[in-house]
């Protein structure tokens, strides 16, 4: 094999993926992942690291992968991030790591997720011995992506870190929104394990806000709170028929999915059984749905308002969902779900978009095309265009400094307006990416301890 | 954590629980409610909560057996534990700021209409409260309403109390009574809250109605209990579970409320067959 080529990705029997959760991207071999470390040129000027959200030292670990030494490698790993697993899997390292790779100038990049993911998912797991506390305690409130890499990065200074999840099981949307097939959930469990194991205390069934307030966890003796409650509520688009029966969040069907495992044939949960599913929206929580509405057993067209080249969705996500066969319906905005007398979808109707200049921020505009209306049938429709963020974890408590449009504000350490109170992911940012969250949760720990110490010399 | 300690069957359906939980005892107000899995593969499910007492760290709330998973929860005894519970979840009821309310319970959403009637009582709120029941059979909370004052039982038997309607005996009282600032507060049935609410509409009576659709995780993420309140898509879960009776699309809620009567059955039918095989 070239040079210039990466090593392929060993997939999932495709009659497989279109019926069963089982994971798609099957990792590389020993072999693969030795000549594809071997790739890595081993740059001085590391330009992949500052691709990083969280600063792996990429060329160190790619080396020990090179020279077959897979424990070394993961030791690396789990110095700068929490989660290789995840991240290994559901990073978009096409516009991060990946995109800033010098065999990409002349060729494929080092596929470096890939490799991450093998040295997380071959290493002998490690044995952590507890780091002695030093007796500071700090609340973590959501225990998805961001409030995790803050808790890894705290416990290993030896704070007493208490984590708080709102829902039964823990992992925030690793667990509730990306499907088995992408992200087993053994893979997140795991994760979480070894930050437990090191000291970390979760305590899930607890609604910071509802259940006890960010104030009262610092009146009783946190001194600092980590916000890491998540991207909120989920949006509908505001036209009609949107409480029609078949009609869903993405977010709704993929905790039905995922969190109450109405995958399973014997699940209590009920799961929407639709013939002909619609999806609305190009993100990765889109694909997500699509894919999880197609193993089900429907035909499932995604409904994006732009082009393939702008969907947010991670490059091998919509690559997958093709290949499986979910059809995708571009430049299309659905105005109307269509419904029957028992209130039960039978269609959409949508208008054709046109894209226009790119706007201030770079991207391109869309608008209508005038009287290009058309109607799809279906039964069934999930929407996945975002989310609009949630007041919950501040209720009852002084609240913070927050954009117009509901996010968080914090400076670059993610501090809020509130001393001892620092925010990261989905509540600051909207809806994003795992790493990013995981990116900021790190920053964020740093930053509070050294916030505490220095406190803790004037005193 | 979660452990069950009293259990008081109401009538043949209805039971009362009171559980260790001291993270929802903490701030419990009345109109909220707690989402519970008796078992670690059930389903999550909302519970309003009937009565918190913060010191000992007890809730207690009101269940009538009705699918797969209160059947389960119902085969769980004393000294046993639930998997999970969580809340106070919503908002509570506003109960301050009435002078006169005439609260209306209709079956098992007795169990809701209690503890605001109490709230409001003990805001010295001038309450009146009427519960209605299919049966006499079927009737909870007697003698705790009746010790709040002014109360009327009905049933649609007339096997006990009045016979008749909630709304019968509310159009009655209505008519005696000075509306102007007349608060009606209504839990039970979707059916019963439609025809309290229109009832009240042609009087301009303010209603205030406890919705109860299907919910996932309670805290807003998911949108499965969303209701057209005004036109205006509205989450029972955090901007609820009380709405302005006037402007809640009843038939909409009505119809979601559907979706899965299907599986429902089948998994209650199951769930019956399983608890019989275990108590051989």
């Amino acid at each position: 094999m070239s040079e210039l080529k990466r090593q392929v990705m060993p997939l999932l029997d495709l009659k497989q993926r279109q019926t069963t959760y089982k994971e798609v991207a099957l990792g590389y071999t020993q072999e693969q992942a030795t000549s594809e470390a071997k790739r890595c040129l081993n740059c001085k000027h590391r330009p992949c690291m500052k691709g990083c959200p969280v600063e792996i030292e990429i060329p160190e670990f790619i080396g020990f992968l090179a020279n077959g030494d897979i424990d070394s490698a993961y030791g690396v790993l789990r110095r700068n991030t929490s989660l290789p697993a995840v991240c290994g899997r559901v990073c978009p390292q096409e516009s991060q790591c990946e995109k800033y790779c010098v065999r990409a100038i002349k060729g494929e990049s080092v596929a470096i997720g890939r490799l991450e993911r093998f040295a997380a998912d071959h290493a002998k797991q490690l044995d952590y011995q507890k780091v002695a506390s030093n007796g500071i305690e700090v609340a973590i409130i959501g225990s998805g992506p961001a409030g995790l890499a803050c808790a890894g990065e705290l416990i290993q200074y030896g704070y007493q870190v208490t984590v708080f999840e709102a829902l039964h099981a823990l992992g925030g949307v690793l667990t509730y929104g990306i499907p088995e097939f992408r992200l087993p959930k053994t893979i997140v469990d795991r994760e979480i394990e070894t930050l437990r194991q090191r000291g970390v205390n979760f305590v899930s069934n607890v609604v910071v806000g509802q259940s006890v307030t960010i104030d009262e966890l610092l009146e009783e003796g946190y001194q600092s709170v980590f916000v890491a409650s998540g991207a909120g509520l989920p949006r509908f688009m505001n036209i009609p028929g949107e409480n029609l029966l078949g009609v869903f969040s993405a977010n709704e069907y993929l905790t039905r999915i995922n969190l109450m495992k109405a995958y399973q044939p014997n699940s209590s949960t009920p799961l929407f059984a639709g013939k002909k599913m619609i999806v609305v929206g190009g993100g990765n929580v889109a694909m997500d749905a699509a894919r999880s509405a197609l193993r089900q057993g429907a035909e499932v067209t995604i409904v994006y308002r732009r082009s393939l080249i702008e969907l947010p969705a991670r490059a091998e996500e919509v690559e997958h969902a093709k290949e499986e066969g979910i059809r995708f319906e571009l430049l299309s905005n659905p105005i109307e779900i269509l419904g029957n007398q028992n209130k039960e979808v039978t269609g959409v109707r949508l208008v054709r978009m046109q894209l226009g200049e790119p706007d201030a921020s770079g991207r391109k505009s869309v608008t209508e095309i005038p009287d290009s209306r058309f109607e799809i049938a279906c039964d069934g429709v999930i929407m996945a265009i975002g989310t609009r963020l949630s007041d919950l974890a501040f209720a009852g408590s002084q609240s913070v400094e927050k954009e117009r449009w509901g996010g968080i504000i914090v400076d670059q350490d993610g501090l809020t307006s509130r001393e001892y109170i620092y925010a990261g992911g989905d509540v600051v940012t909207g809806s994003a990416t795992v790493i990013l969250a995981m990116g900021a949760g790190k920053a964020a720990a740093k930053a509070m301890m050294k916030k505490i110490s220095e406190l803790r010399k004037t005193r | 954590m979660f452990e069950i300690l009293e259990k008081q069957r109401l009538n043949p359906t209805v039971v009362r629980l009171s559980i260790q939980a001291d993270w929802i005892a903490r701030h419990a107000k009345a109109g909220q409610f707690l989402i519970l899995r008796p078992k670690a593969d059930s389903e999550r499910i909302p519970f309003t909560i009937f009565k918190a007492d913060k010191k000992a760290g007890t809730v207690d709330f009101i269940y009538q057996i009705v699918g797969a998973t209160t059947l389960i929860l119902d085969s769980l005894k004393v000294g046993d534990t639930l998997c999970d519970a969580v809340g106070p979840l919503g908002k509570p009821t506003e109960t301050t700021g009435y002078t006169k309310a005439i609260i209306v319970g209709g079956g098992v959403g007795c169990a809701i209409a209690y503890p605001v009637a109490k709230a409001m009582a003990d805001q010295s709120v001038d309450i009146t409260t009427i519960t209605g029941f299919r049966s006499r059979d079927l009737v909870i909370l007697q003698k705790e309403f009746s010790a709040l004052g002014r109360h009327t039982l009905c049933s649609d038997d007339g096997s006990c109390g009045i016979h008749g309607l909630v709304t019968d005996v509310l159009a009655k009282q209505i008519e005696q009574k000075d509306t102007g600032d007349l608060l009606v507060f209504c839990v039970g049935p979707l059916a019963m809250m439609r025809a309290v609410s229109n009832l009240t509409k042609t009087h301009g009576i303010k209603t205030l109605c406890s919705m109860n659709p299907l919910m996932i995780d309670g805290t807003g993420m998911c949108g499965c209990c969303r209701l057209s309140v005004n036109g205006r898509m509205r989450f029972a879960c955090v901007d609820g579970p009380d709405f302005d009776g006037h402007q809640v699309d009843f038939d909409e809620a009505i119809a979601r409320l559907r979706l899965y009567g299907y599986k429902e059955r089948q998994d209650y039918e199951h769930a019956c067959k399983l608890l019989e095989v275990n108590h051989e």
